[in-house]
């Protein structure tokens, strides 16, 4: 049977290099991080609602990551999942391969150009609101492969990051401790701010 | 594994296809690019050398050439041997593919033609493997960047 | 009746929870039967190997740990073996013991994180992988004791490695000795003869002896198919002649025995480990090497037996501080090459285990 040549190879690979370029150029600053946690921190100073405090709550205990490992740092988020760190504690046990369904995007390992327009696809289907973590020094800035030709020098070009956590990998105690501190800036969000 | 000289195979070579080597050591043996396809199918289907496996294609950019390095093995009689060959146009460079006669050819001659590009004549699908189709350059050439 | 059908192409990655990393693969599937299928790798491309030419020797090592990152102190080990080659630098006893001690610990972590995601992509969702995960973190401990690192270890250094192991290590490590090869044996009881493992793996993406050496398959793909070819025996490295061991070989080439030959290279490793921890000398663990190396103008090409299959570094050098080319021989690129031949006719199904029983990492494939 003949196969439709409705998308030859050759211009799936053309359309794809398209779409890495233009990216590329348009990603030449990094976006700069959230910050309307702060606004909510004031008026939490002056407002305190029991809404607000419930749904923050309800997000920050169970917070569902999204597939998205690249490289090395990808293990160390296995082993932090796995029996002795114990992600599911923290509510995060469920790593779901829908972004429809996730909350969060913790993105283990470097970024390359080449991959970077599916990482933002998969961060523009998640719905709001959600967070992202920038695990390990490829995430954060390019690390080791800075230099590189093909390396986007931080996700921050690309999408906005919320937490870094810093670290070669980082240890399983490392981004325990930057869920933590995300969960805290969670606390401190409030109705009108973030959807 | 023994490692064969590639003084004493030159002479076994050189008879069969006269100019095909450039030079050869201990340690390696230079073919004519014109003349490597020859060469290789010789060494794979001659039955005391029975080179039926390409451990690795390698290529190195000498700025007045670019030389690729072939690391034959045979499994059956556990000996080695290192055959290289040079290719000196900077532009469009081209050498025969060795894809007919080892198929693990096929993603290496493809990455070096993406990092390097040499292209190389009878791979069935020579395109980039490890960079996107829109990059300019060659990276691994000592003139990129 | 015969229903009329079409094929269409299906892209399966490069985010996808089993394709072990970011791998692509576009397949055309006429129902569920897979007609075609090209893959695209590229995503994880971080051009290590242009990135080697700036810096030093003993500072490639780093870089080398971020290939293959399940099993970095081999990656080590290949490529201080070739430096020590261009340069001819002698190694100590006792470094050359504690490398074969980490280098087959290595192997027993990097088997059991192939093993349990393989049978992850069967369907045992998540409880082999997770026990297996348990067993390495014994050994994660071990390499900590000795380096500090969990991941990415950099221990080894062009002369030996770069500190002696703690007095606790050798303990530590013959306790882990005593228990292992108990777990081994109840994951095997366990699994060996489970149903939905040999109806699923069985005859499955079959790899023959022939199209296995001509596309220049290496590691426990190599001799799953029946080729009797161990570079620690056919080319020894260190000191591995001083060794016993077996060589596993499986018969067909299918899926099962790829997991079966994985399994018994563990039971491998640990009569290795016992061998070296009983006879490692007293002595220094490095020899004496300038801090920036200039090895002599010329090149080297050494290759190891790592968990994945042959690793081999091609170094050139043009006398100064940094390589003059720096290659990599990627077993997992390699043992790529014949991935159409084996998925074709298969279902999407099988596909995934096909590909997870290969066992890739894809920082290795792209580099």
């Amino acid at each position: 049977m003949e196969v439709g040549e409705l998308y030859s190879s050759e211009q799936l690979d053309e359309a794809e290099g398209e779409q890495i370029e233009s990216l590329k150029a348009r990603s030449q600053q990094p976006i700069p991080d959230p910050d309307e946690w702060l606004e909510g921190e004031l008026k939490r100073n002056i407002l305190l609602t029991s809404v607000d405090a419930m749904l923050d709550w309800a997000r920050r205990s169970s917070l569902w990551p999204v597939f998205c490992f690249p490289a090395c740092c990808a293990f160390e988020f296995m082993t932090t999942a796995a029996s002795r760190f114990d992600i599911s504690r923290f509510g995060m046990e469920i790593i779901r391969a829908s972004p429809r369904q996730a909350d969060l995007m913790i993105t283990a390992g470097t970024l390359t150009w080449k991959m970077a327009p599916q990482v933002k696809r998969i961060y523009d289907q998640m719905a709001e609101p959600k967070w992202v973590i920038a695990m390990g020094a490829c995430a954060i800035s390019g690390g080791i492969f800075r230099s590189s030709y093909s390396v986007v020098p931080g996700y921050n070009r690309i999408i906005p990051v919320d937490v870094y956590v810093p670290g070669c990998p980082p240890r399983p105690e490392a981004l325990l401790y930057g869920i933590r501190m995300l969960q805290q800036k969670i606390a401190k969000m409030s109705l009108v701010t973030r959807g | 594994m023994t490692v064969l000289s590639g003084e004493e195979l030159a002479h076994q070579i050189e008879k069969k296809f006269p100019k095909s080597i450039i030079e050869s050591s201990p340690e390696c043996l230079v073919v004519d690019s014109g003349f490597l396809l020859g060469v290789a199918a010789y060494l794979k289907k001659t039955p005391r050398l029975d080179f039926d496996y390409l451990s690795a294609i390698t290529a190195v950019d000498y700025l007045d050439y670019f030389e690729v390095i072939y690391q034959l093995t045979s499994l059956r009689r556990n000996h080695s041997l290192v055959v290289k060959t040079r290719c000196y146009r900077r532009d469009n460079p081209s050498l025969p593919s060795v894809v007919s006669l080892w198929r693990s050819a096929d993603f290496q001659e493809r990455e070096i033609y993406d990092l390097f590009g040499i292209s190389f004549e009878g791979h069935p699908n020579l395109k980039r493997i490890v960079l996107w189709d829109g990059f300019q350059g060659h990276p691994l050439r000592k003139d990129y960047l | 009746m015969v229903i009329k059908t079409e094929p269409f192409v299906v892209n399966i990655g490069p985010v996808h929870p089993s394709t072990h990393g970011v791998f692509r693969m576009r397949t055309t599937l006429d129902g569920e039967v897979v007609v075609d299928m090209e893959p695209v790798f590229g995503y994880l491309h971080r051009g290590i190997e242009k990135l080697a030419e700036e810096r030093t020797y003993t500072g490639c090592i780093p870089l080398t740990d971020r290939l293959d990152y399940l099993a970095s102190m081999t990656n080590n080990f290949a490529y201080v073996l070739a430096v020590e080659k261009l340069a001819r630098i002698p190694v100590p006893e006792r470094a050359e013991y504690i490398r074969v001690i980490m280098a087959e610990l290595q192997r027993i972590a990097s088997h059991l994180i192939a093993v349990g995601a393989f049978l992850n992509d069967c369907g045992a969702f998540m409880t082999p992988i997770v026990y297996m995960i348990r067993e390495r973190e014994k050994i994660l401990d071990l390499f900590e004791m000795a380096c500090g690192q969990r991941l990415t270890y950099n221990y080894m250094r062009v002369g030996g490695v770069s500190q002696d192991v703690p007095e606790e290590f050798v303990p530590a490590l013959s306790k882990f000795l005593k228990v292992m090869p108990g777990w081994i044996d109840e994951y095997d009881q366990l699994l060996k003869e489970n149903e939905i493992l040999l109806a699923r793996a069985k005859g499955v993406g079959i790899l023959p002896k022939e199209l296995a050496i001509n596309i220049a398959a290496s590691g426990p793909v190599l001799r799953a198919s029946g080729v009797k070819w161990d570079i620690r025996r056919a080319d020894p490295y260190s000191i591995y002649d001083r060794f016993e061991f077996d060589i596993p070989t499986g018969s067909v080439g299918d899926c099962y025995d790829r997991y079966r030959v994985r399994v018994e290279e563990m039971r491998q490793s640990v009569r290795i480990l016992k061998q070296a921890l009983k006879d490692l000398p007293e002595g220094e663990v490095r020899s004496d090497v300038p801090h920036r190396l200039h090895p002599p103008v010329g090149e080297a090409y050494a290759h190891i037996e790592a968990p994945r299959g042959e690793l081999g570094f091609y170094l050139v050098s043009d006398g100064s501080i940094a390589p003059y080319r720096f290659h990599v021989r990627a077993p997992t690129l390699i043992n790529l090459t014949a991935l159409r031949d084996m998925m074709v006719g298969w279902k999407v199904a099988d596909l995934i285990i096909i590909f997870g029983s290969i066992d890739i990492c894809m920082a290795e494939v792209d580099r």
